[in-house]
């Protein structure tokens, strides 16, 4: 993840509360996807970045994840991402960021 | 109506190891945060040599030396594959080594700020006279060099930009004021390679095309970079700079900007501009970047593989009234991202592939080939960013099945007929669209293809002025061989709108 957009999700945090925080990720691979997760559960397993041994245990979701599909209109959803579910490997990165979620998420 | 004609096409690369470690941005930050890293160390050991360059297939595709479709027959990766037949000079332009780059950018300097040392200077003359592109006057810029104590001096003392060649200082880009950031040495040797690969680009264009400079009337230039001082930062005009470093003294001209979809509007720009009989012929070029060289470099050193990134790339494309053998730019076949399309990949690809075949009445089968961001996937996937060209085709299909023009189980064969594996190298603007351009001109005029839609993609977000992002494309179609003669607009119909004008006027007169 960015360090820009780090810093944005760290301050965001400490805004609002990291129990009020719900981060959605929009990588198209499984791999940068899952890192993404890992940056704003586990901390940035880059440590370049302002999250960087900051676990903030973030509850974390890809789109194209049932609990996300499940909660949101279905015609948006067939209109908005209808179209990449069939693009994108969704069991890869379910798979991926349901690992760190499980792992690393506090809340 | 008479569409505009691709008239002819140019396709160069710069091969410029240095320039990946001492302007290449990953590095250059590197430096600036953790200078002793390790790797900024090992670095230098995974840098190709120029012969290793020339001989990569991406490459050779690139210059027109192979077509694309020969990637899909070699195992990916393709660095340790060689290339058959490789060489410096290709069909559609040549990849000049970085000693001989140096000269041309103190060549296309006009200001004095690029200085070479005498002896670097002596070496590349002999290499620089026996190119065919540069003339007598061209070649004379070269000058002389000066002693390597000044130079030395310009960069410890002066805040000049290094250039250097097979790791030593032979040469120095020099500040243009003491304090504007624009004018920056850094600054300016991104600008200066910009315009130098960019007039490389031009002068084959010129050349392959057996086109006259003073033909061209008008050029759009559409790298990313930003000429201009702290008045007018991108005051511009790389394209009256290269058009006047290639001869064209006819033309004028302007930059387009839109990030890495700059050359799509660029090209639909020019086709309307000579459709409307605005200039007879329009050229369209780019020189490339030197801060995205070596932009993956971390992880093909961390991946043990040679840095990829180690060329600058440009292109020029010349844009035609109809001749009735080159193939049209169909100007009413074309697509925007509008403010209003949204940023879903559902309504970015509607936008630019489904919504101007709407208007012909066309399906997405209807497209021969589909050129979107050509970016070669031997740089893009160690990186972990993926395939780009087949992603986007898995989207394009993907919208075809929705719109029940493809069955989903055909996906993998419409991308096998219709899609392509990526050549172009990861220089923003240069892999986007337009490297396919020359190679579907090639096709139509051999009567292998009737259309190919070129489709190019920019990421605005990045400039922090809009979180949108942008994209256009145009269809491209083998040319139908008839001239439409007729005038816009028959006499009967003038007659009509004279006699209507006169009524109105009449009408007015009777009122007053």
């Amino acid at each position: 993840m960015d360090l820009e957009n780090q810093k944005r999700v760290k301050e965001i945090t400490e805004k609002y509360g990291a129990e009020n925080m719900i981060v959605l990720i929009g990588g198209a691979e499984a791999e940068s996807a899952g890192l993404a997760a890992e940056t704003v559960t586990a901390g940035d397993p880059t440590f370049a970045g302002p999250l960087a041994g900051v676990p903030l245990g973030l509850k974390v979701y890809h789109p194209v994840e049932p609990e996300f599909k499940e909660s949101v209109d279905a015609d948006v959803y067939e209109d908005q991402i209808g179209m990449m579910e069939m693009v994108l490997d969704v069991d890869e990165i379910v798979a991926e960021v349901k690992a760190m979620r499980d792992e690393f998420t506090k809340y | 109506m008479n569409y505009s004609v691709v008239k002819g096409t140019s396709y160069i690369l710069v091969h410029a190891p240095d320039m990946v470690i001492h302007n290449g941005t990953t590095q250059t930050t590197e430096k600036y945060l953790n200078p002793d890293s390790e790797y900024l160390k090992t670095l230098p050991n995974h840098l190709r040599s120029y012969e290793e360059a020339v001989n990569y297939m991406p490459n050779q595709v690139y210059i027109g030396n192979h077509k694309p479709e020969v990637l899909k027959s070699i195992e990916q990766p393709w660095y340790d594959k060689g290339a058959e037949g490789a060489k410096r000079d290709g069909k559609f332009g040549e990849i000049m080594p970085q000693d001989e780059f140096i000269g041309l950018v103190k060549i296309v300097d006009v200001f004095d700020l690029v200085v070479l040392s005498k002896e670097f200077t002596e070496e590349i003359k002999s290499k620089l006279e026996n190119h065919p592109l540069l003339n007598e006057g061209l070649f004379a810029r070269l000058k002389t060099g000066q002693d390597m104590e000044d130079i030395e001096r310009y960069v410890k003392e002066q805040d000049a930009e290094g250039l250097y060649n097979d790791k030593k200082l032979v040469g120095c880009v020099k500040k243009a004021h003491d304090v504007d950031v624009n004018l920056s040495a850094h600054v300016l040797l991104e600008n200066l390679v910009s315009k130098a690969s960019g007039t490389l680009a031009a002068l084959h264009l010129l050349h392959k095309n057996d086109l006259k400079p003073e033909e061209v009337e008008y050029v759009l230039e559409c790298s990313e970079e930003a000429c201009g001082d702290m008045n007018q930062r991108g005051g511009g005009n790389f394209a009256k700079a290269i058009a006047e470093m290639a001869g064209l003294t006819n033309a004028t001209g302007a930059d387009i900007r839109g990030f890495c979809a700059a050359p799509a509007h660029a090209i639909i720009s020019a086709a309307s501009l000579v459709q409307a009989g605005t200039y007879k012929k329009v050229m369209v070029v780019s020189g490339g970047s030197t801060a995205k060289l070596g932009m993956n470099g971390k992880d093909h050193v961390k991946k043990n593989m040679p840095v990829l990134e180690d060329v600058i790339g440009g292109f020029a494309v010349i844009i035609a009234e109809n001749d009735g053998v080159n193939p049209m730019l169909r100007t009413d076949l074309v697509g925007r991202h509008t403010v209003g399309t949204g940023s879903s990949p559902q309504a970015v690809i509607t936008s630019l592939v489904t919504a101007p075949l709407d208007k012909g009445n066309l399906k997405i089968t209807d497209i021969d080939k589909f050129s979107v961001e050509m970016q070669n996937p031997d740089i893009t996937k160690p990186a972990g960013a993926g395939d780009v060209p087949t992603a986007n085709y898995k989207m394009i299909a993907a919208l075809g099945v929705k719109r029940g023009e493809l069955e989903r189980t055909d996906i993998n064969d419409f991308i096998l007929k219709h899609g392509m594996e990526g050549w172009a190298p990861t220089q923003g603007h240069i892999p986007s669209g337009v490297p396919y351009l020359g190679f579907a001109r090639d096709e139509m005029l051999e009567g292998n293809m009737d259309k190919a839609m070129i489709v190019g993609k920019g990421s605005l977000f990045l400039g922090r002025m809009t979180n949108l992002f942008d994209g256009t494309s145009i269809v491209m179609e083998k040319n139908a061989g008839k001239l439409d003669d007729t005038k816009g607009i028959s006499e009967d119909e003038v007659r009509n709108l004279v006699a209507e004008a006169m009524r109105d006027f009449a009408s007015h007169l009777l009122q007053g």
